[in-house]
């Protein structure tokens, strides 16, 4: 589709026009530069800013769970942990988030009546209307301890489930990965459901009469025009959620308990992401060095992320390519 | 079909509306049941939060005080004061921060849909765009600290955490405008390039409107995002008590800032200041939410 | 036409938040804020309007008390304090970002602050103004067994993980008599780097008589237990969790109502309990390690106090400022504001969980702030 909007050009038309043309184009080409250019700066400015500590550091980046850049001369840091941590917490929250906003996302466009749907999506939205630090003290002092009892379900019933083995911190308070995870896919929800109700909703008309009038459900109409048609918005908008999981930073910072042993691979483990690992440490940022460690995750957190991107990408290129 | 040579008064076609399978009813039927769970499971949380919410802050807002104070001179277990001070810290830096990043983001997402072609400068554009949203707040805010901080050698003020809040929306804003570009039917385009409109004037008068309701859907989440962002407001500029109108210099409270420092209030009065500034950040986001349902409805209806 | 619409519409939001700068006020006198002002101290007001500090997050509540009470005593003169960190805070005074710095710890010799802050104050010393003492409180949930006795050495014991059980015979010799559960201890750290767990290591390093053998450092090395954030991360978690045990703030210990340990000194005999009088004791006591008005404490004194009654377990907060400021706008005002936080600024400071200055430190850091110029 995309392809078909480039391909058309309007006609080729007087100098007037033409400069009216060339400076819009300009303009346009300005700002991506703007974005290209600040991409790179960030980039260039971790990289300076991590190389001298990974140089400087005495055990492997990226297999070692500890954490210690305390001594400037004896600095000890491996981003294993922080891996295991922000991905099982993403990844739990893309799980329950992903289905949820689908299925929300249908029933506002396809199933409730124009005139309710707008009140009912703006109740979605208003989720996204609360800041991750108000997620994260609602997290922490209030659904923490409330999902308590359910973990230790869980833990107790299902501990043979790797994921539900026991972790590093305990239950008590509820300051695991899986409140995090719980937390963060609340928070993700709206945007991936934005993103999807927008997509849904183009679906072709003619498409959706047509698959009525052969006799289908309602169901089976969208089963076959509105999600292969929406598939690409559906997976670049749980991707921006996912993108969200992976940064959030104060919620799940003040959510998790961080634990002094290493990671367990369970939902019931303390610790630290990423992003929480750096804010924690961020009043403290003095040091070069150590101050140093700390990017190198953040660009650790970078690179993963886009691979991530990059992914979902081709998968949705593939998807598009399938329904035409 | 042989029953159709023997019987001359059957209709020559089978009816055209034949009872609908169990199964597929029951598949259907199905469907839209957990569609509406799914709604009705998000709705709890959500409901549970601000419940949470407003009845732990919502004394703190009733008092007059709350919306025209500042907390300057007021002590840790005084319930005193108000949130005037972070109110406007809030609004300035967002609004500072959405004057940049809006033009820049629908001028970007023009670029990629109308004249990028694919190329390679734009598909260069589209990968730093995905790196952009990669990148954590508290990471854009060190690069905007070093940046205009270390390097240019200017104080920390509202107006470096609005830098730091453009690279955060910007990906957001490129991201939904490309989207809902995309999704204008190339029908107008074509329509409008025959009638002899120039590309740029059938963009910025054509396609932008038409797509102008997801636009402003993403710009006001995006502002929604940053708005709460608590890691650049926490590198970039100081606390203070009291009000600051100046964007360029001293330091500014915004409302995630001030909850932030009441956390470190032990006292029951910051309790309280923490949830009323809470229930006060989401009452100003929703507003602008509100602003941008508004704002989408006018457009809705005059396209279609 | 549409778009014209759609900027009328942000006209609005923007014309909104220009009149909402129109109507908010500073002004919080009717409300009771300046109750507590008195003229008591002569202090010589002026100087630069508006000063800017940063720093511990230790001492904000008393900078918050501080700041009231100098805005009171001084008109129109004010002062922001931003607690971002003790790093940030010495970082921000050396960067000139800042016209006095919050620290936990002194300027360190070894990593070149001393250097880099005379460096800031054009060639004068700058010195550290031990102004802020806030008591450390051992805190646990531990049900029907109020006041329990620790020593440096237990505690030391505890927090690296050598003793496990409430009942263990170490805690048992102190606390006879009390009903010991035989639940797990549950250790909890601040997960954050802070000045408090830097202190708390400093003491059971000081006191432990050599049971603590993690070092000290901003980050809890003890290895054990599970860490949260911040001090209300600490206080919620051990409110939360049964068998848990902590060091807090003296102030989130008593806002949550946590239960409270009592300390056996390094001089031995009686438990001390935490309060004010017996942290002014341990204050009292201890001496200096800095010369001339840079008042660095030799913190080995003050925690392995043998005083009797004296609460070892003090945390110091340090103002760093310049001994002569190149602009005297700032210096008169940096020395009028400090004098006030000596003064009027201590009062009701032992509501906020602090510890007020004894009479003779006060006079200490007076003389040495007269010395400002």
């Amino acid at each position: 589709m995309a392809e078909e909007v480039t391909g058309s050009s309007p006609p080729a038309k007087s100098n007037g026009r033409r400069r009216g043309d060339g400076v819009f184009r300009s303009m346009t080409t300005g700002s991506s530069l703007v974005i290209v250019v600040s991409i790179g700066l960030i980039g260039l400015f971790l990289l300076i800013q991590a190389v001298p500590s990974l140089n400087a550091n005495n055990i492997n980046f990226f297999t070692s769970p500890e954490w210690a850049t305390g001594e400037v001369g004896n600095l000890r840091f491996g981003i294993r942990d922080l891996l295991v941590v922000t991905v099982l917490s993403s990844l739990l929250a893309l799980a329950i988030a992903m289905p949820l906003a689908m299925g929300i996302a249908l029933f506002l466009t396809h199933y409730l009546q124009p005139k309710l749907a707008r009140p009912f999506a703006y109740v979605i939205d208003l989720l996204a209307a609360v800041p991750s630090i108000v997620f994260g003290l609602w997290g922490a002092k209030v659904l923490g301890p409330a999902l308590e009892p359910v973990a230790t379900f869980l833990n107790e019933n299902l501990a043979w489930v790797p994921l539900f083995s026991d972790g590093n911190v305990s239950l008590s308070g509820g300051g695991n990965i899986f409140t995090a995870g719980i937390v963060l896919s609340i928070m993700i929800l709206p945007i991936i459901t934005a993103v999807s109700r927008e997509v849904f909703r183009q679906t072709p008309v003619m498409q959706i009469e047509g698959a009525l009038a052969l006799g289908a459900t309602r169901w089976e109409m969208i089963r076959t025009t509105v999600l292969p048609f929406g598939r690409s918005g559906y997976i670049a908008g749980s991707m921006l959620g996912l993108g969200r999981a992976l940064g959030e930073t104060v919620a799940v910072l003040i959510i998790l308990r961080s634990a002094t042993s290493s990671s367990t691979f369970s939902f019931f483990d303390g610790g630290y992401t990423f992003a929480s690992k750096i804010a924690s440490a961020a009043p403290e940022f003095s040091e070069p060095l150590s101050t140093g460690a700390y990017i190198a995750a953040g660009l650790v957190l970078f690179v993963f992320t886009f691979a991530v991107n990059a992914l979902a990408r081709y998968v949705a290129g593939r998807g598009k390519a399938k329904a035409s | 079909m042989t029953a159709t040579l023997t019987d001359p008064n059957r209709p020559a076609q089978a009816p055209a509306f034949q009872k609908i399978s169990p199964a597929r009813q029951f598949k259907n039927y199905l469907a839209m049941t957990l569609m509406g769970l799914a709604f009705l499971v998000a709705v709890v949380p959500l409901v549970w939060l601000l419940f949470t919410v407003v009845s732990n802050g919502y004394s703190a807002l009733v008092n007059g005080d709350w919306w025209s104070k500042s907390l300057k001179g007021v002590l840790p277990e005084q319930f005193a004061g108000g949130v005037y001070h972070a109110l406007y810290g809030s609004i300035m830096q967002a609004l500072v921060c959405a004057l940049i990043a809006v033009p820049i983001g629908i001028l970007t997402a023009v670029y990629l849909v109308e004249y990028g072609n694919n190329g390679r400068f734009a598909r260069l554009t589209t990968f730093m765009v995905d790196i952009l949203s990669g990148v954590p707040s508290i990471v854009a805010a060190l690069f905007v600290f070093a940046l205009w901080v270390t390097t240019f050698g200017f104080e920390t003020s509202a107006f470096a955490v609005s830098l730091a809040l453009v690279l955060l929306m910007l990906p957001v804003v490129v991201r939904s405008t490309e989207e809902m570009l995309r999704l204008v039917p190339d029908e107008l385009r074509e329509a409008s390039y025959a009638l002899g409109v120039p590309k740029w004037k059938t963009i910025v008068k054509i396609v932008l409107p038409t797509a102008l309701s997801g636009i402003v859907t993403g710009v006001m989440l995006a502002t929604a995002r940053v708005m709460g962002e608590t890691a650049p407001v926490l590198v970039l500029v100081g606390y203070s008590r009291s009000i600051n109108f100046d964007i360029f210099g001293g330091n500014m409270a915004s409302l995630p800032l001030l909850i932030y420092n009441e956390l470190l209030n032990p006292e029951e009065a910051g309790q309280l200041r923490v949830w009323g500034a809470a229930l006060t950040l989401i009452l100003l986001i929703m507003f602008f939410n509100l602003v941008a349902t508004v704002i989408s409805r006018f457009s809705a209806i005059k396209t279609k | 036409m549409k778009i014209q619409r759609h900027g009328a519409v942000l006209g609005l939001v923007a014309a909104g938040a220009l009149l909402l700068s129109a109507c908010g006020s500073d002004n919080n006198t009717g409300t009771g804020g300046n109750t507590q002002a008195s003229s008591a101290s002569n202090v010589e007001c002026g100087g630069k309007a508006k000063l800017k500090a940063s720093g511990s997050s230790a001492q904000a509540n008393a900078m918050t008390r501080f700041v009231t009470a100098y805005e009171t005593a001084c008109e129109g003169q004010s002062l922001d304090y931003n607690s971002n960190g003790s790093g940030a805070g010495v970082k921000e005074f050396n960067g000139k970002q800042t016209d006095f710095g919050g620290s936990d710890s002194p300027l360190n010799k070894d990593k070149g602050e001393y250097d880099a802050a005379k460096t800031r104050c054009d060639g004068s010393d700058a010195w550290n103004l031990p102004a802020v003492f806030g008591p450390i409180a051992i805190t646990y949930n531990v049900a029907g067994a109020d006041g329990l006795v620790f020593d440096a050495a237990t505690l030391s014991k505890i927090f690296s993980g050598a003793v496990t059980t409430w009942n263990d015979p170490a805690i048992a010799a102190l606390n006879s008599g009390k009903q010991l559960p035989a639940d797990k201890i549950v250790v909890v750290f601040r997960s954050d780097e802070s000045g408090t767990t830097d202190n708390f290591q400093k003491y059971l390093e000081a006191a432990s008589k050599g049971a603590w053998t993690k070092g000290s450092g901003k980050a809890f090395t003890g290895g054990v237990g599970e860490g949260a954030k911040g001090n209300e991360g600490t206080s919620a978690a051990v409110k939360g969790t049964k068998g848990a045990i902590t060091y807090n703030e003296w102030s989130f210990a008593k806002a949550n109502k946590l239960q409270i340990a009592k300390i056996v000194n390094s001089g031995g005999g009686e438990p001390v309990e935490l309060t004010t009088a017996s942290a002014g004791k341990a204050i009292e006591g201890a001496k200096f390690k800095g010369e001339g008005n840079d008042l660095v404490l030799d913190l080995k004194s003050l925690y392995a106090t043998e005083t009797a009654g004296a609460y070892p377990l003090v945390l110091a907060a340090y103002e760093i400022v310049c001994s002569k400021y190149t602009d005297a706008e700032t210096g008169k005002a940096v020395k009028a504001f400090l004098t006030v936080a000596v003064t009027d600024g201590q009062k009701g400071l032992e509501d906020a969980g602090y510890s007020p200055l004894p009479t003779a430190f006060q006079e200490k850091l007076l003389t040495a702030i007269k010395a400002i110029a």
